[in-house]
């Protein structure tokens, strides 16, 4: 690299400022962070192989194995049984939603970023919009591409199920919902924790290690505990059937799910607003 | 404009700045200079908005950063060449903090083209020199063409061409009535960059004033004189007011005496001279003096004192 000489003069003149730099500004700032770090391409492809992938191998391969007639099979839930991959794709959207501002804190782009941008209101919140709508769009893709995919193998076995089947759409859109609240839920945990391991190990406890844990509690305890539960209140949402006394049902259950998601996302704004960068 | 009064920051037990007050006026650049650990970087974190005050307030012509309609037009800083996520591209990290303050894209290639980063400019940042993401850092800094530019420690780890480059570059910012804000633990970096100094040591203002005058304070004139008669002669200048202390077995440093009148006593009282030279305290020694107190941690080598000026300093004061 050679020196050059110290001059201004490359600079044209900028245009004069009007208005104020606030929420627009930082959304689309956001849009360029998220889309221009291979590791947002790579959690997101991942969590769509690994979903779907693996969603479609086990729907394949009971399609074909299983030797239970099509009226019993009828009476399972094969609407969320075909986009079962949802279990492990959590996990990723989680590593997807706390890397999405822990990032941020483990580089020290933040000290830069809020250098550009002091206000910290909507640059939190334009953060959480993007995480909120590409982990939406991703989640979308995965349990449509998952449904269609498995539904197939299932008509070849005389099973009606397609998205018109009796609650099909509510759980197959249900499904990328449920994708991109665990993401959000990620995001709250990783603004309050500020540091991607602890924050994806808490976002994994919480939808996965709680709910195994808690299969271990008597019986009749966990038909009162479990439905308020993450993992299982989200389940609902991507489900056709429900235990009535022991499930929520899809939209309140969902609701339950997103209260974690919110509380986390709120108590992160807090921090991020008032804690020293 | 740079204005903090009463400025204070408690981390837990340890007072990181204590109750600071200084202004940083445009059109000159203003070394803020302290030992490692004085609270240079906090400081530059609270004008910035970075960490909030225990105390106290700053403004940036008149207002606090947060409330600046377009932040990146009035302050362009350079806090940590290394705060940038190396997976990003330099283009794509200048887009993203121009298009926080709505500033327009072409203004990226541009500042790009500035700092001679053009044909890396789709590299990913990780990739980058110490010099290379320094320059990026600048880049950064200029998007908004800022009325106030602030540097923390910009010189560390870059070659002399690269130190030449930002130096010059300060400079010229100043010159065209910016307000540059440029901290540093080296006095000597200081002495060829900033006209205003700001000194700064555990946390307190030590010293606020022009180079000329921090120099003319703080570097005293000594005169070494080696002679086999020490004591007697250590005698006869402490007599005539000569502030001395002794330089080893046979010599002498001697200060508020000049050079004539030292020479003159000897050959009067009939001492034998060996040696009759002045010293000038060069400012680094001036500001390690100045600042000893409120070093953080010493380095200590055991047997040996803090330097012949120290020694001097401290016979004054006694």
């Amino acid at each position: 690299m050679t020196t050059t000489a110290p001059a201004l003069g490359g600079l044209s003149t900028l245009p004069p400022p009007t208005g104020r730099a606030g929420f627009g500004g930082a959304l689309r700032s956001e849009w360029t962070k998220i889309r221009s770090v291979r590791s947002t391409m790579w959690t997101l492809s991942t969590a769509v192989v690994i979903t779907v992938g693996i969603s479609v191998l086990g729907n394949w391969g009971r399609a074909n194995g299983d030797h239970a007639s099509a009226a019993s099979l009828a009476r399972e839930d094969l609407t969320q049984r075909s986009m079962f991959g949802i279990i492990l794709g959590q996990l990723i959207m989680v590593v997807f939603g706390a890397m999405a501002i822990t990032s941020e804190y483990s580089t020290g782009m933040i000290r830069t970023a809020l250098t550009a941008q002091p206000r910290r209101v909507p640059v939190f919140w334009s953060k959480l919009v993007v995480v909120s709508v590409v982990s939406f769009v991703i989640g979308e893709v995965i349990s449509f591409s998952a449904f269609l995919i498995d539904s197939s193998f299932w008509r070849g076995k005389g099973i009606a199920l397609s998205l018109s089947s009796p609650h099909a759409m509510q759980a197959v859109i249900g499904g990328g919902l449920y994708l991109a609240g665990s993401a959000i839920l990620a995001f709250g945990l990783g603004a309050i924790l500020r540091h991607t391991a602890g924050a994806i190990t808490s976002g994994v406890g919480l939808l996965f290690v709680v709910t195994i844990l808690v299969n271990f509690l008597p019986q009749s305890w966990q038909n009162h505990f479990n439905k308020w539960l993450p993992f299982d209140s989200g389940g609902q949402v991507w489900s056709t059937q429900h235990v009535r006394g022991t499930d929520l049902g899809p939209w309140t259950g969902f609701g339950v799910f997103m209260i974690y998601g919110v509380v986390a996302v709120l108590f992160g704004a807090y921090i991020f607003r008032k804690r020293d960068a | 404009m740079i204005e903090a009064t009463g400025l204070t920051k408690r981390y837990g037990e340890r007072l990181a700045v204590d109750d600071l007050s200084f202004t940083v006026q445009p059109g000159q650049v203003t070394g803020f200079l302290g030992p490692n650990g004085a609270g240079k970087s906090t400081t530059m974190r609270l004008i910035l908005g970075l960490d909030s005050p225990t105390a106290g307030t700053v403004t940036i012509d008149g207002k606090p950063f947060a409330k600046a309609a377009y932040p990146m037009r009035e302050v362009g800083a350079l806090l940590d060449a290394k705060a940038i996520h190396g997976g990003r591209s330099a283009y794509n990290h200048l887009l993203c903090l121009a298009q926080t303050n709505n500033l327009p894209t072409s203004r990226v290639g541009e500042v790009l083209d500035m700092v001679g980063l053009r044909e890396v400019a789709k590299k990913r940042s990780k990739g980058f020199s110490l010099g290379m993401g320094q320059r990026l850092g600048i880049a950064a800094a200029l998007l908004g063409d800022p009325k106030v530019l602030m540097f923390d420690e910009p010189v560390n780890g870059l070659d002399p061409e690269g130190i030449l480059w930002i130096r010059n570059f300060m400079k010229a910012l100043a010159e065209e009535g910016r307000t540059v804000f440029v901290s540093s633990h080296l006095m000597t970096e200081m002495e060829n960059t900033a006209d205003h100094l700001i000194v700064i040591g555990r946390g307190r203002l030590v010293a606020d004033c022009t180079v000329q005058e921090f120099i003319d304070q703080n570097s005293e004139l000594a005169i070494r004189v080696k002679t086999p008669e020490r004591d007697k002669l250590a005698g006869l200048a402490a007599g005539k007011g000569g502030v001395v202390v002794h330089d080893g077995q046979d010599a002498l440093r001697i200060t508020r005496l000049g050079l004539t009148e030292i020479g003159d006593l000897a050959f009067d009282n009939g001492i034998r001279v060996h040696e009759l030279s002045p010293i000038q305290a060069s400012l680094e020694q001036a500001f390690m003096e100045l600042t000893k107190d409120s070093v953080e941690y010493h380095a200590s080598v055991p047997g040996q004192s803090t330097g012949p000026i120290a020694d001097a300093k401290q016979g004054v004061r006694s």
